[in-house]
């Protein structure tokens, strides 16, 4: 609320316009986006496995997909250096494919599914969890096989679930700074998020750092409105006429 | 009609389920929880791989550990109907029906259970009996080649449940399914199917018609299973063709069975006979129990009376006219002829 007190809405709206804030934008939700993407499509049958197969070394898998999670994102940051960085583990070769990670866009799209993957995966395996596994089966044994009944029944089932890990997992992608801006760096349009764009201004012009900054309170509670909605939203069903039909 | 050959070993918790069976009518596994009746299913089902073991249905193999062959579910053409139904919460009545119809159309069947007008509605709007008749038109509309039934009255009311088996009974007249159903309630695999096997941890303790259970339990368990009275004592050879049984509580008993040693005396309650006076002169019955009259329930026309160790039924006219009242003393009298002995 202090960030809006402070200047006036026209202010805040002026700054918007200023290059430095829509540049960071543009980036901020294109590597959200990819992030997205990416976290989605491996977390979500990553988190199918962990919630439906026992098998050795699952609970490592489930810590090692959770880590990020109590990382401090400076660590994380050194971690994907480490492993990413022109001399990190897998730098060799990714130099010899012709690939340089370090600072460019895919850093960032990067740092961002890192940090931000164990908030979709954790709340995608407990929604995959409390699907009934009867109904697997029965979807089963009327002639559906594994990919049709995962389309047709699982992800129905626990597409809440899902939905409100996602919602999470993006507005913590969005917030991202500390191993972005180790791993990214801050070069204006290219890799210089929002929050990494608000932490250069604070130092150069403050209204703009609080312009961006009321953008992102902005956007992470549109964010938390729509997961409100989304976890109350119920299919229209016909009601009461039938939920106390005598049993006959 | 075709025949589904079964014939595997699948290790349980706390016993291994071995199972031979060649079911073409209806077979009813009855047996107390926990005895492995679901798993039996789940593996013909394809849902549980067994140990070891075979399945095929006439000349199709579904089942074969031994050349490490398995059919996966989906292929397997069974139509299951779960115990709680399993129905999707998330599709209409329609849609799950045309679950797995694969294109074909589902209003007939609709029609036949009784729920086009329930098309729209969701499962959780639906009754229980209503629940199971969507079940098994899901479960028909796959077109199956064997019926797999799990407990399928065990969810109903008593009101609903005698009006379901009745229907239950006639669609697998008509259907000509081979079809394997699990209970744990004898009444109903005997009102259901055309042979019934008793399954006492993992295994099949007697296999036969309903009536020839009835007939010649095997052993104490499958007679008090199947609803007779089990009262223990000794055997030893009587006057003339006639075995005498010298009750725990002293009194002695006759068969025409013939046996030795500790034995458990069966009678089913449709054998004894309830009187307030004993009049040995006039009673072609040999065997008498007297004791204190316990409850009286009435199930449908008749009643069920308690006489000391021994349940008794006699129609409601029967307990009305001897006026039966619990605390009373009656003597409950059934023949020689009636009273087998199985071993302990």
């Amino acid at each position: 609320m202090a960030i809006f007190a402070r200047v006036s809405p026209g202010q805040l709206v002026a700054q918007l316009s200023r290059p430095v804030v829509t540049d960071a934008l543009l980036v901020s939700l294109k590597t959200s986006a990819i992030a997205q993407a990416l976290v989605l499509l491996l977390g979500t049958p990553a988190a199918y496995l962990l919630a439906t197969r026992r098998f050795r070394g699952r609970s490592l898998a489930v810590v090692l997909v959770e880590l990020p999670l109590v990382l401090p994102p400076a660590v994380a940051g050194i971690g994907l250096i480490a492993a990413f960085g022109r001399l990190g583990l897998l730098g060799g070769t990714l130099d010899a494919l012709g690939v340089q990670l370090g600072l460019t866009q895919a850093a960032v799209v990067i740092a961002v599914a890192y940090v931000a993957s164990p908030f979709y995966v954790r709340q995608a395996i407990a929604a995959f969890e409390a699907v009934d596994p009867n109904l697997v089966a029965a979807s089963r044994t009327l002639g559906a096989g594994r990919a049709r009944t995962f389309f047709r029944v699982v992800l129905p089932l626990a597409r809440r679930g899902l939905a409100a890990g996602e919602a999470l997992s993006f507005a913590r992608g969005l917030g991202e700074f500390g191993a972005t801006i180790m791993f990214a760096g801050s070069l204006q349009g290219v890799t210089e998020t929002l929050p990494v764009a608000i932490y250069q201004e604070f130092n150069r012009n403050f209204t703009t750092a609080l312009a961006m900054s009321a953008l992102l309170v902005v956007v992470s509670g549109a964010l938390l409105v729509a997961l409100r909605l989304t976890l109350q939203w119920q299919p229209s069903r016909p009601t009461s006429r039938f939920l106390f039909a005598p049993s006959r | 009609m075709a025949t589904l050959q079964t014939d595997f070993t699948l290790p349980l918790r706390a016993f291994a389920l071995e199972l031979a069976l060649d079911v073409s009518r209806t077979v009813a596994l009855v047996g107390p929880s926990g005895a492995g009746k679901t798993s039996v299913l789940r593996v013909v089902a394809g849902l549980v791989e067994p140990e070891r073991g075979r399945i095929c249905l006439d000349g199709e193999r579904w089942l074969d550990t031994a050349r490490g062959f398995s059919l996966p579910p989906e292929r397997r053409r069974v139509g299951l109907v779960f115990q709680d139904y399993a129905l999707f919460p998330h599709l209409s009545v329609r849609a799950n029906v045309a679950f797995g119809a694969q294109g074909r159309p589902v209003d007939a069947l609709l029609e036949r259970f009784r729920i086009r007008h329930l098309a729209a509605a969701h499962p959780r709007e639906l009754s229980g009996g209503e629940r199971q008749r969507v079940a098994l038109a899901r479960a028909l509309a796959r077109d199956p080649a064997v019926l797999l039934l799990d407990e399928p009255l065990a969810a109903l009311d008593t009101h609903t449940k005698a009006e379901v088996r009745h229907e239950l009974a006639e669609l697998l007249r008509e259907l000509e399914l081979p079809a394997l159903l699990v209970t744990h309630d004898y009444e109903d695999a005997a009102a259901l199917a055309d042979e019934v096997g008793v399954l006492v941890d993992g295994r099949l303790r007697q296999f036969g018609s309903p009536a020839e259970l009835v007939a010649r339990p095997q052993d104490a368990f499958v007679a008090s299973f199947t609803g007779a009275n089990l009262l223990r004592g000794r055997a030893r050879r009587g006057e003339g063709a006639l075995t005498a049984i010298r009750l725990e509580s002293g009194e002695d008993l006759y068969s025409v069975d013939e046996a030795e040693g500790d034995v458990g005396v069966v009678v089913y309650p449709w054998e004894v006979s309830v009187a307030r006076r004993h009049a040995p002169d006039a009673d072609s019955a040999l065997n008498v129990v007297r004791g204190q009259v316990g409850s009286l329930v009435e199930v449908a026309n008749r009643v069920r009376v308690r006489v000391g160790p021994l349940t008794a039924e006699v129609t409601a006219a029967s307990a009305a006219r001897l006026e039966l009242a619990a605390g009373g003393v009656a003597y409950a009298t059934f023949k020689a002829t009636g009273t087998r002995l199985v071993p302990l």
